[in-house]
């Protein structure tokens, strides 16, 4: 890093690329895996949600982590975005619900309502 | 009887008996005793605000008079309750109230704002969200002295517990002739029940790292350390990641932004010991030693690592200072209190209905954190205590529920901020036994430098196993409160200076309890099992055996369709018969 121009470039390019994920992908999916999170199961959640788009052949969603914000009560936290939509954050998503959001979010455009965390 | 009238006058403002009674008398001069009520009330509630004079509200109209005085109450009498006309001329036009702007957010996330956002193992996302923006406005625009002033308007103070400020740490630091001097990030997060370091660093771990080089670049070290418990393996991976790819950037390294300014740092493990989150123990432990603590002075600023300067501050503290520099000391010191200032993370836990790691303004009230945010006692029972600061912090009981969280206000209760511990207690829970549980961590933990700390520690734990056991005596709450004092004086570390902190503040709040627990030999919250007894209440019993079969000691007695009894001698106060009872006939006395 020698220049303050050279940290701009990057920061643009980390935004377009951001957009991009958003645009040319169906939908993006995260998961919290700080250790709460892991420790209420988010790994396995994260394995059954690369597990099932595999399944069904679905390649453009991005998934990707992040780390545990605090709702610990709430663990695992998964959020999920479709299209250029609201980002919505769903709690307690286990290997059931997170088939069922795959389903009824992902690919319906549906947000479960009853999962959802504010 | 009903009256048809009321008049409301408020009692507080000079005058009002005056008015009162220049109201008696019109009433009772148009023969309207019986049909207007007049009351003196302390502060008006209804519409309109309140002045400096005599005011008065006549319902049901909801007519607000102002600055009455006893001459108006004549034509007020006449016109309006004889006649129904209000006097407009001597109320207050309703103001125009602007609509309530909406209550303000009470979580304020600084240093939380990322996690849950970015992937932390993407250092490219962190930089989408200004990351290392504000090391670059440092290195290439500020001198380290511009920093100290921005850290100084801000009002920034040490997040690991003990609040020092950070721009005289620094300074002190900087100020400090020996070369080499190194930096250190204390994540030796060891508190039961804390965590908000540990997610910082597996959440944001770039925000450290660039505060980190901010103040390396500010007190003129080359080479820095994480130190993070071996306990914390995800954070310590996502650590390390994190390292090499700002390293491969060139945000640590040689020539940061091409000014000449080399950064690097290292990760060192702790490896399990409380006390290693003291910083001299700290420093030992990185340098290889056993980790015990060592006098002060020499400050690690004047004399630290390998007996050089060094600068030591916990991961908030770090993570904090990019977002200063880039919104500058005011914006931070904008929250908070006027000697607290900027927002705290605290790690919320027990029985609260959400547990888990929030941020708020420092000042905002212990009732806010644990009601509004913890979203109230699990299970709708009643909030009891909560301990703030970890095992050497102190139980603040329900009198302080409108405390606010600020270092001082903590202190005046006998508490701590600590690193951000919130442990919350409802009324099931016996403070003796907590007591006992902190002394039994510290205990265990003193490194057994100070024979205070080491020896004492032993027989207070003795002291309070006793008491819960039954075998408390006279005199012991007194002997703990001499050795808790003692203690406190005469250990090195912070540990010992606070592991009596616990005792010492359930023995200030809660005496009763344990003098409930030495001269009656019960508990009140029935929670000491040598303290209660599982009784099978006769007019309930149904006789259906259940109780009996499922007793793992064979202490219930009974024959099918009989009464059944527990023998006290046998019972080890498992409390299965109790959860198996169908018809609720079994409880604790």
């Amino acid at each position: 890093m020698k220049s303050l121009e050279e940290l701009q470039k990057i920061k643009e390019r980390a935004l377009q690329r951001r957009k991009l994920a958003g645009e040319g992908a169906r939908a993006r999916i995260v998961v919290a895996m700080g250790t709460t999170g892991i420790a209420a199961g988010a790994r396995d959640t994260m394995a059954v949600i690369l597990k099932e788009l595999e399944k069904r052949g679905i390649s453009d969603v991005v998934v990707t982590q992040t780390g545990s914000a605090g709702m610990s009560t709430y663990e695992p936290v998964v959020q999920v975005q479709v299209g250029n939509s609201e980002l919505i954050t769903y709690g307690n998503v286990d290997a059931n619900r997170a088939v069922t959001l795959i389903e009824k979010h992902v690919l319906g455009g549906e947000v479960v309502a009853e999962w959802q965390v504010k | 009887m009903a009256y048809r009238a009321n008049i409301l006058i408020n009692s507080d403002a000079p005058g009002a008996e005056a008015v009162y009674g220049a109201f008696l008398d019109e009433l009772q001069e148009l023969a309207l005793r019986d049909e207007v009520q007049v009351l003196m009330t302390s502060g008006l509630g209804g519409q309109g605000v309140a002045t400096q004079g005599v005011d008065a509200i006549v319902y049901p109209d909801s007519v607000r008079y102002v600055n009455l005085t006893p001459d108006d109450v004549a034509r007020i009498t006449e016109e309006h309750l004889l006649k129904g006309r209000p006097i407009l001329a001597l109320t207050q036009a309703a103001p125009e109230v602007a609509p309530l702007p909406p209550p303000a957010p009470k979580e304020v996330r600084v240093v939380l704002r990322n996690i849950g956002k970015i992937n932390p193992f993407d250092i490219e996302d962190y930089i989408a969200e200004d990351g290392y923006a504000a090391l670059a406005k440092v290195l290439t625009t500020m001198t380290p002295e511009q920093v100290l002033d921005v850290l100084k308007q801000s009002g920034l103070r040490g997040r690991g517990g003990a609040g020092f400020p950070t721009h005289l740490k620094w300074t002190f630091a900087r100020n400090s002739p020996n070369k080499p001097k190194y930096l250190i990030c204390n994540g030796d997060e060891g508190d039961p029940g804390a965590f908000m370091n540990r997610s910082v660093l597996e959440g944001d771990p770039h925000a450290v790292i660039e505060g980190m080089a901010i103040a390396a670049y500010v007190i003129g070290a080359e080479q820095g350390y994480f130190y993070v418990r071996a306990e914390y393996p995800i954070a310590i991976r996502t650590l390390r990641a994190a390292l090499e790819q700002a390293r491969e950037y060139g945000f640590i390294g040689k020539d940061i932004f091409g000014t000449g300014f080399d950064f690097d740092l290292e990760i060192r493990m702790g490896a399990g010991a409380f006390v290693c989150g003291e910083e001299t123990a700290l420093m030992r432990s990185i340098e290889g030693q056993r980790g015990m603590p060592t006098t002060r002075p020499p400050f690690p600023a004047a004399s630290g690592l390998w007996g050089q300067p060094t600068n030591i501050n916990n991961v908030e503290t770090y993570a904090n200072v990019p977002q200063i520099l880039l919104k500058g000391g005011e914006w931070f010191a904008s929250m908070g209190t006027e000697k607290s200032k900027g927002t705290k993370t605290f790690a919320i836990a027990g029985k609260v209905k959400h547990t888990g790691l929030i941020e708020v303004p420092l000042g905002v009230t212990i009732r806010e954190i644990v009601y509004d945010i913890g979203g109230g006692i699990l299970n709708d029972k009643k909030f009891k205590a909560v301990q703030t600061g970890g095992p050497m912090g102190g139980c603040i009981p329900e009198q302080y529920l409108d405390l606010p969280v600020d270092y001082q206000s903590l202190a005046s209760v006998g508490s701590i901020m600590g690193s951000g511990g919130f442990v919350i207690m409802d009324e099931d829970t016996c403070m003796v036994d907590i007591a006992r549980f902190f002394m039994d961590f510290v205990q265990d933990e003193s490194c057994g430098k100070c024979t205070p700390c080491r020896v004492g520690t032993r027989r207070m734990l003795e002291i309070l196993n006793d008491i819960c056991a039954g075998r408390g005596q006279p005199g012991d709450i007194e002997l703990l409160e001499e050795m808790g004092k003692s203690i406190m004086h005469g250990s090195l570390c912070g540990l010992g200076a606070g592991a009596p902190n616990p005792v010492l503040s359930t023995i200030k709040y809660f005496r009763h309890e344990y003098e409930a627990h030495i001269y009656e030999k019960k508990c009140p919250a029935k929670v000491c099992r040598a303290l209660i007894e599982y009784k099978v209440d006769p007019e309930l019993c149904i006789g259906c055996t259940r109780c009996a079969r499922n007793c793992p000691v064979d202490a219930i007695a009974g024959a099918p369709k009989e009464k059944h009894v527990i023998d006290p001698t046998i019972c080890i106060r498992c409390g299965i018969c109790k959860q198996v009872c169908p018809v609720a006939a079994i409880d604790v006395y």
